[in-house]
């Protein structure tokens, strides 16, 4: 079975083809959606991509949670369905509480826009399932607010959980622990700052972003179909 | 009841104010070697109809945890002051 992927526009996203390329060249099949959806049936996962959703205004990801799709997203979460969200993505689902903590301004106060070593930590997540443990990926990062931040609670709960998913082997951000990406209770929401849809083909300069990918398609063709319609009436 | 209200959102301790930081660092070029602990916030005006201030504090309160603030990153304190009928104040 081809896994049919949506991938969420917001007014402001700037990846959405990226991914969908990606998800075209390994296999899937890929359609945009837009952020006045209310309707995600049929799809067997879901991408947030990168970009500035709603313009970043008040803070990255604060009002794409309150796009109609959203409503829809976590309940296609809530139902098991696999939700990966990229960097703004990322952003996006934590501001929605779908993933614990925040995303802050880099240490260092640079856009940094550059290949980074990213290990993967575990690899029982819908984006890991085909890497191994330790193993080390080129993935580039295009970010300005990508330090990831949590409490020390929640930090030991994705510690002790081992929900942190990537870690960059160079800390470039000044994220707590090294995090890159995490995944939520139930490993099939996982945000990570890191572009893997960048990274594809060597023509990109690295294809290691294929395996976390491909895991994704991997992992929605094997998910029962999730029939998911946001709960307000479509204006 | 109608209500002017003053939300300043700051960073909490620990997180990055990268505007704060540069201002810093510039004012001293223009003499003023003396200042420390810089930090830009935001602030978020509204005005609220409610039936009395408990009450409006209190929805504002809410806004601010469910949206205007992110309690990973920032705290905020809310000042409000109500409007005569003829909006006087606004």
């Amino acid at each position: 079975m081809t896994a049919r992927v949506g991938v969420v526009v917001f007014p402001g996203t700037n990846c959405e083809h990226d991914a969908a390329y990606a998800v075209r060249l390994l296999g899937g099949d890929a359609d945009l959606v837009w952020h006045r959806s209310t309707d995600l049936t049929g799809f067997d996962a879901v991408i947030l991509p990168g970009g500035f959703a709603h313009g970043d205004y008040l803070r990255t990801g604060a009002i794409a949670r309150f796009s109609p799709v959203m409503d829809a997203v976590g309940r296609f979460a809530h139902a098991g369905g696999p939700v990966v969200g990229i960097c703004n993505g990322f952003q996006i689902l934590c501001e929605a509480g779908l993933l614990p903590g925040a995303l802050q301004k880099n240490a260092g106060l640079k856009f940094l826009c550059q290949t980074v070593a990213l290990r993967v930590e575990t690899t029982s997540t819908v984006l890991t399932r085909g890497a191994t443990v330790g193993q080390v990926l080129q993935i580039p990062i295009n970010h300005f607010e990508g330090s990831y931040v949590c409490d020390a609670r929640t930090l030991s709960a994705l510690r002790d959980d081992d929900r942190v998913v990537v870690r960059y082997v160079d800390n470039p951000n000044g994220s707590i622990d090294s995090i890159a990406g995490i995944c939520n209770d139930a490993r099939n929401v996982v945000g990570l700052m890191p572009h893997p849809e960048r990274a594809v083909e060597d023509v990109l300069g690295s294809s290691d972003g294929a395996v976390l990918l491909g895991s994704l398609l991997v992992a929605a063709a094997s998910s029962a179909p999730v029939s998911v319609v946001s709960s307000p009436v479509r204006p | 009841m109608r209500f002017h209200a003053q939300v300043d959102v700051t960073h909490r301790p620990g997180i990055a104010d990268p505007q704060g930081a540069t201002v810093e660092r510039a004012l001293p070029a223009l003499g003023w070697t003396n200042v420390s602990k810089v930090a830009v916030a935001k602030s978020i005006r509204l005005v609220i109809d409610a039936a009395d201030e408990v009450e409006a504090r209190s929805q504002i309160d809410d806004m601010c945890r469910r949206f205007l603030t992110n309690p990973v990153l920032e705290s905020f304190t809310v000042t409000i002051s109500e409007l005569t009928p003829s909006g006087a104040d606004a």
